[in-house]
């Protein structure tokens, strides 16, 4: 009975029930909401947010307050770098892609660097970045055109490409397994948890641990650069900040998948089922026929429900 | 002896009075930024320019008070924006239907004031009675909020009734209504800080299990905290009222995370039990201060955003430092 509970309380479980649950009330809603092709096009916006939380997920679990509210501006910046190297051309995305991984290395190395030669917490840190990235923005679109995306790109994003299922799908899966070894399987991945959950003790124990806290940073800024890239595919051309849409319902899909803010558990398996969960409630909030203020009311409160599922704090004890 | 103690007492004299004013490195950056403004734009400092700083910049400066008490307890509030959206807009519209004279104003600041009060206590309850985490839980109650502010006034544009705003951007006795702001707010601010919630709020974000375990009510005390950020942020919603003269659902949104910056910039730590609201204060005007000094200098009006932020995060980073060394 016990080991029953525990299984229907861990997090993954209770978001794969409440997906289960929300599709079918997205069907009993509008009839056709839970079709194959409408799931398809839920997890291909679910796959963007995914991509940008799979970085989200590593700051939060190194710990030491891990945050990471620079993605929004990296997932905007890259879309528009992307867009305009390609430029509607097939022969523009390898450069492309090499600029955008590099560009969102380099602001994921000078978040690291903040928060750990410089010790400036991560929150601040991150923060300051968001607004360099904001006005580095504003650069950018005035001195270029804004671009289009490559066809090749826009077929990845919504062509089905294997078994039906459209190129970033596969990505998505691709990310999500390469985050399961890389947390289970390396070393790597262990003193990420050690690093997260006590930090003084890894570090005593010989873990590199501002090296550490550094890649993480980068990966997230890497995996931010890449969540651009599809969304310049999914959605044809870059415009104004559309990375920002991500910066806060990253955190909110780690948090329902299972990793709390504090770090050093959970891991990116429940973060996944956190992004579609996400997409879903928003998805079933437009299709159903309520104004945008009822929505919005609707959205925020039921987000704050749904957390009360996953861990809370533990109460005071004397 | 005595020549080695004199170094030693003089170090610990800095770190005393670091500890006694934790905002001195902001009111050195303040001062920096408030002379630079001056080189570059002499009438900038002048009585109008600093009317007019005042006018623009005391909703943040507001802001960040309302911020400082939750990050005084080790929360963050990330709806302090959207409240400032939904107050704006109750205010606005109650103003519209029950016309401009002074008693309907009167009415609809009371009422913005419950407003602001019922939004703290509901991000309190929330963070502090149902253990949700914090950054999180006040990003969920922001898109509540926000579509509040929706519900009352879908979209921007409607006008605050000419009193409003005549009132807050006029003179009274030939001195800008402003500046009377200022010196009700130095003394509220100056009498909140002496009172028990303050200590209270600071002992809880220093080590919450001692506190409680020394016998203090620790929820009770964080929903506090976030009530009075509640009741500030309604008071930054009356400022940006009478400076934009409308009510607009989604004015307060950018200012969440300036709101943040400021508190950081004035010497507050964000993991709570250190910090001051005067700090906040200094914080909001650096921003302000930086904003102005960019457009000064004549920096393309396409790289203003990026100079800003840019100086802005090293102002942050500057102020960590010195303050971690100085503490020392």
């Amino acid at each position: 009975m016990n080991a029953a509970l525990a299984f229907v309380k861990q997090p993954l479980v209770v978001a794969l029930a409440l997906i289960v649950v929300l599709l079918l009330l997205g069907e009993a809603l509008s009839p056709g909401f839970a079709s194959s092709q409408q799931i398809l096009r839920l997890l291909i916006v679910a796959a963007l947010l995914g991509i940008v939380a799979a970085g989200q997920n590593l700051v939060i679990l190194g710990g030491r307050e891990g945050i990471d509210l620079s993605v929004g501006g990296v997932v905007s910046l890259s879309a528009i770098i992307a867009g305009n190297l390609m430029n509607g051309t097939d022969a523009g995305i390898p450069l492309a892609i090499l600029a955008c991984v590099a560009t969102g290395a380099l602001f994921g190395l000078a978040n690291g660097v903040g928060v750990t030669l410089l010790r400036i917490p991560p929150l601040v840190m991150t923060l300051g970045m968001l607004g360099v990235l904001q006005g580095l923005l504003v650069v950018v679109r005035q001195g270029i055109p804004s671009g289009r995306a490559a066809p090749g790109l826009s077929q990845f994003v919504s062509q089905p490409f294997l078994f039906g299922l459209p190129g970033i799908i596969w990505l998505w899966i691709l990310i999500g397994l390469f985050m399961a070894f890389l947390l289970r399987r390396t070393v790597f991945g262990h003193r990420i948890y050690a690093i997260g959950s006590n930090e003084q003790a890894a570090w005593m124990a010989g873990v590199p641990v501002r090296r550490m806290r550094i890649s993480l940073f980068v990966l997230s800024g890497v995996f931010a650069a890449i969540a651009g890239i599809c969304l310049l595919g999914y959605s044809g051309s870059s415009f104004a900040n559309v990375g920002e849409q991500y910066m806060l319902p990253s955190i909110i899909a780690v948090v329902f998948g299972g990793t709390p803010l504090a770090g050093g558990k959970g891991g990116y398996t429940g973060t996944m089922a956190g992004a579609v969960l996400l997409i879903i409630l928003q998805s079933i909030l437009t299709t159903v026929n309520i104004d945008e203020s009822g929505r919005q009311m609707v959205f925020g409160a039921t987000l704050l429900v749904l957390m009360l599922f996953y861990g809370r704090g533990q109460a005071m004890r004397a | 002896m005595t020549e080695l103690s004199v170094p030693a007492r003089r170090r610990g004299g800095l770190k005393r009075i670091f500890e006694r004013f934790p905002f001195l490195p902001a009111l050195i950056i303040l001062l920096v930024l408030f002379a630079l403004n001056g080189i570059y734009q002499p009438r900038s400092v002048g009585f109008v320019g600093i009317t007019g700083l005042a006018k623009t910049y005391l909703a943040l400066m507001l802001l960040a008070v309302a911020q400082t008490y939750v990050v005084y307890a080790g929360d963050i509030d990330l709806s302090a924006g959207a409240i400032v959206s939904l107050v704006n807009v109750v205010i606005v519209v109650l103003m519209g239907q029950w016309g401009g004279d002074a008693l309907p104003v009167l009415g609809a600041i009371l009422a913005g004031l419950a407003v602001g009060l019922a939004c703290g206590v509901l991000n309190g309850i929330v963070v502090a009675a149902l253990r949700l985490q914090a950054i999180v839980a006040t990003f969920a109650t922001s898109i509540f909020f926000t579509g509040l502010a929706l519900y009352v006034l879908p979209v921007a544009g409607a006008p605050a009734p000419a009193l409003f705003w005549r009132t807050y951007g006029g003179r009274l006795l030939e001195i800008p209504f402003v500046f009377y702001v200022v010196a009700v707010l130095a003394v509220i601010l100056y009498l909140l800080a002496r009172t028990r919630l303050a200590t209270q709020l600071l002992a809880v974000g220093d080590d919450a299990q001692a506190a409680y375990q020394s016998g203090l009510p620790v929820t009770a005390i964080r929903i506090k905290g976030y009530a009075m950020c509640g009741l500030f942020a309604a008071l930054a919603a009356f400022c940006i009222t009478g400076d934009t003269a409308s009510g607009d659902p989604l004015v307060g949104g950018e200012m969440t995370l300036l709101s943040v910056a400021a508190v950081v910039l004035g010497g507050s730590a964000l993991s709570g039990g250190f910090g001051t609201v005067v700090g906040s204060v200094f914080g909001a005007l650096i921003i302000g201060l930086i904003n102005s000094l960019v457009y000064f200098v004549g920096t393309p009006s396409e790289w203003q955003n990026l100079v800003q932020g840019l100086a802005i995060l090293v102002a942050l980073m500057a102020g960590i430092m010195v303050g971690r060394r100085a503490r020392r």
